[in-house]
């Protein structure tokens, strides 16, 4: 049987990077093919090739058994071959409708057919099983349900091949199921599935075979089924990574925070825990149950409507950043490009901002004591960069997320909200993190970590506490919860599992 | 990454810096090395003429009052805000500075009165950005029509003439013509003001806060930046400059003219991004915006000298600008 597609010695340079060095894969028809790697191995650079928005310096593409080699993604997607980037990529503006025929709208002289439209778009949507109402705008829908519309876009053409980047990235369990029901229902109908994915878990049940990118270069692949999980983070980091979750021993102290039945503008609706210095206090939920919001109105970025926030059993009226930060609350952001750092400013000024009085004299920041200190936080952060002016920007996401992370160190927080710490980071970032976390609670401070990913909550937190549509339903220390526990807690039990 | 790589990128970083910060001061060195080779319509070698002592003391005066605004259009600019109502301050100050003279007033009485009307300006102006969250473009170009008109208004929509013996009239006076120096006192108030503005925006933590509110405004509200105050104060300090360079207006002109300085906000903004800042806040040059202020001085006075019609100077300083931006933008570019 032809493979499908079939890639051999894929290379590509920007200028001296040598992004790609020799990628070779091969996916059947039907065949869901996870591509493994850490961030900067490649995957990215190769999913570009394939879509058609870089074009590779050497090597051959060919799709069941011809040449392959599109102009542009326009011209890859009438190949068949369609790409789910990791970002959304849909115009708010419009509807349902409109965003699945973008760019390849039925009609005739620059006039769209409306009805053709709709049908278009009605036949891709029952496709999928999805529910959505083709006529919506795209702003009033769920982010799962702007991603069913982003694979109904890649259905109008009859795709040979689907390429998903981290698909599950912006999801939480229920949604995630559905997607994986959708890609199984696809596959049976013979599209192939290139599938990219931190989450080896996920890789596990939604494809058969693997293959492993390091620095740009095929390293190894198999059946997932015989082959460990210990193998494959092994080839994907080049070395033993002992373990994943490092646990320091750590000691719970007296009571730091407490939320008293805390409301915000819509949610959370009535937020109650407590947690002490020492303490690591995991917070699961679905997205939208409220965790961000929760974190962000104890942080005084969002208004308090009632309740109240306690720091060492005082009433914190005062909400804002400012004299949170001075209390020593600080916030990582989920978002690190849009709210966590200045991209276009140096590591030194996005690790210092907050607490720039011990460099500076009389108001202004001394240059020496600014270089020196960056300089050490770095090393102790282990931050890879040119020096510590580089533009922020210009890191990879795991060395942004460390020193975002960085700074609450630095500001000497006692208490430090994380949301998502380490999504979209590598595995060697993300184990680098979770020891930070494990320090931090060492040295006696409070950490709240907010995830939805549960192996890692089970891995580091010492209690966890589930929110469900805005309140905090069970608290329970770390060992007397269990991954399918977490998940019922986080739909409320009792309830029908609801289809996206 | 291998280490050539590393290599390459560390030598692109360079450049970049090089060009950020030199990128101005490359501008002028052009633009003084056109004029060494020109001549001029009759046949006279420009470097006698354009770049000789006394012309250039000149230019330096002419470039006074756009430099001064463009002092306070950087703060705007690198905080990520705009200030389309420079011009009209300009404007506005120097006939209230006008009035305030023939009222009688003592010198520094006038000088602080004029600084602190425009320093209410920038404060009116600031406060509907930050407390009212209105958009800056909108809000100025509001206030830009408001004050020309408050201009007209306190003018009796005409030009209040000061006696040349006022003290006002000495900031700005050229005392011998045929040497460089003495400078007049707006030339050294220009460029002492520019070494403190540019310290305080690059090394204080103020101006660290500045940076931080026009790179990302949400990261700094983040990281317990006072968002609003910081916005207030800088187009407050915005303003007192506006209110400055029409004081310096009033000087060079012995008149408070409502009609003058229309456009004038267009230049500031132009020599804040020949100077390396970008309109989308976060990042933005001082010195570099001195630098392009009187770039675009010596622009318009040496083509004008060499005999070029006013047309071509027009043509010249508006690619000057796109240069400037596309310079701007390949930087951005760059970084991947």
């Amino acid at each position: 049987m032809t493979p499908r597609l079939q890639l051999s010695g894929i290379r590509k340079a920007f200028g001296a990077t040598q992004a790609l060095g020799g990628v070779s894969l091969e996916v059947g028809p039907g065949e869901a093919l996870a591509v493994i790697g850490e961030n900067g191995a490649g995957k990215s650079t190769l999913m570009k090739v394939l879509s058609g928005a870089h074009s590779p310096d050497a090597g051959t593409m060919l799709l069941d058994g011809r040449p392959y080699s599109p102009a542009d993604p326009l011209e890859a997607r009438r190949c068949g071959v369609a790409m789910i980037y990791q970002e959304l990529n849909l115009v708010q503006h419009l509807t349902v409708a409109e965003n699945i025929v973008l760019g390849v709208e039925p009609g005739r002289w620059g006039w769209v057919n409306r009805r053709e439209r709709r049908a278009q778009a009605v036949r891709v949507l029952a496709e999928l099983q999805s529910g959505v109402d083709p006529d919506a705008p795209v702003s009033a829908l769920t982010i799962a349900q702007q991603q069913l519309v982003e694979i109904a876009r890649a259905l109008v053409h009859e795709p040979r091949v689907l390429i998903l980047d981290e698909p599950t990235s912006s999801l939480t369990g229920v949604d995630v199921e559905h997607l994986f029901g959708v890609l199984e229902r696809l596959r049976q109908r013979g599209v192939s599935l290139l599938y990219i994915s931190h989450f080896l878990e996920e890789c596990q049940r939604v494809c058969t075979r693997f293959t492993v990118l390091r620095d740009g270069r095929t390293v190894g692949g198999g059946d997932l089924a015989s082959t460990s999980l210990d193998q494959v983070i092994r080839w994907m980091v080049g070395r033993e990574v002992k373990d994943l979750y490092p646990r320091t021993p750590h000691e719970i102290g007296a009571p730091v925070l407490a939320l008293n039945a805390l409301a915000g503008r819509e949610k959370p609706r009535c937020a109650r825990f407590s947690i002490r210095a020492g303490e690591i206090f995991g917070l699961f939920g679905l997205i939208g149950a409220g965790r961000t919001e929760t974190l962000r109105t104890v942080f005084g970025l969002d208004p308090v409507r009632s309740g109240e926030v306690q720091l060492d059993g005082r009433s914190e009226t005062s909400t804002t950043p400012a004299r949170r930060l001075r209390a020593g609350v600080a916030l990582l952001s989920e978002d690190r490009k849009r709210e966590g750092l200045l991209l276009n400013r140096s590591i030194a000024e996005n690790l210092l901002l907050t607490r720039l009085h011990p460099v500076s004299w009389c108001g202004f920041v001394r240059p020496q004591a600014e270089r020196r200190t960056a300089r050490s936080w770095m090393d102790q952060l282990e931050v890879r960069a040119q020096n510590e002016h580089q533009a922020i920007g210009e890191l990879s996401g795991g060395n942004q997320q460390k020193v975002a992370f960085g700074r609450l160190l630095y500001h000497q927080a006692r208490v430090l909200l994380l949301d998502e710490p380490t999504r979209g980071i590598d595995v060697g970032s993300k184990a680098a993190i979770y020891l930070r976390i494990g320090q931090a609670a060492a040295q006696g401070r409070a950490v709240v970590l907010v995830s939805s990913y549960i192996p890692e909550l089970l891995g580091v937190c010492d209690t966890i506490g589930v929110m469900c549509r805005g309140e905090i339903t069970a608290v329970r220390p770390v060992a007397d919860w269990t991954e399918h526990a977490l998940i019922a807690a986080a739909i409320g039990q009792s309830l029908d599992i609801p289809h996206a | 990454m291998t280490p050539s790589s590393t290599h390459l990128s560390e030598w692109n970083a360079r450049l970049k810096r090089l060009v950020q910060i030199g990128g101005p001061f490359l501008g002028l060195l052009l633009v003084g090395l056109f004029f060494a080779l020109a001549h001029d319509e009759f046949g006279e070698p420009a470097r006698n003429t354009v770049l000789a002592a006394r012309n250039l003391k000149t230019v330096l005066v002419q470039t006074v009052i756009v430099g001064i605004g463009a002092l306070g259009m950087t703060l705007v600019i690198v905080a990520g805000g705009i200030d389309l109502s420079a011009g009209s301050v300009v404007a506005c100050a120097s006939v209230f500075g006008a009035r305030l003279v023939v009222a009688g007033w003592p010198t520094g009485g006038v000088v602080l009165a004029v600084i602190a009307a425009g320093a209410g300006v920038g404060l009116l102006n600031g406060t509907l950005i930050s407390v009212f969250r209105l958009m800056p473009f909108i809000v100025t170009l509001g206030s830009m029509s408001i004050v020309r008109g408050a201009a007209k208004w306190l003018g009796v929509n005409q030009a209040v003439s000061i006696p040349r013996e006022s003290p006002v009239v000495a900031l700005m006076a050229v005392n011998d013509p045929d040497h460089f120096l003495p400078l007049p006192p707006g030339v050294w108030l220009m460029l002492a003001l520019g070494g403190l503005t540019a310290l305080v925006l690059r090394q204080s933590i103020f101006g660290r806060h500045i940076v931080a509110v026009g790179s990302n405004e949400a990261t700094a509200r983040l990281c317990g930046v006072r968002v609003r105050t910081t916005k207030l104060a800088v187009y407050a300090l915005a303003g007192l400059c506006f209110g400055l360079a029409g004081l310096l207006q009033l000087s060079r002109l012995t008149q408070g003219d409502p009609t003058v300085a229309v456009g004038l906000e267009l230049d500031m903004i132009a020599a804040v991004v020949i100077g390396g800042a970008s309109l989308s806040g976060g990042t933005g040059s001082v010195l570099g915006a001195l630098v392009g202020a009187f770039l675009m001085a010596l622009l318009r006075n040496g083509t004008s000298q060499i005999g070029w019609p006013n047309y071509v100077q027009e043509i010249i300083i508006g690619l000057v600008i796109i240069l400037a931006v596309g310079l701007d933008k390949w930087r951005q570019n760059k970084r991947t």
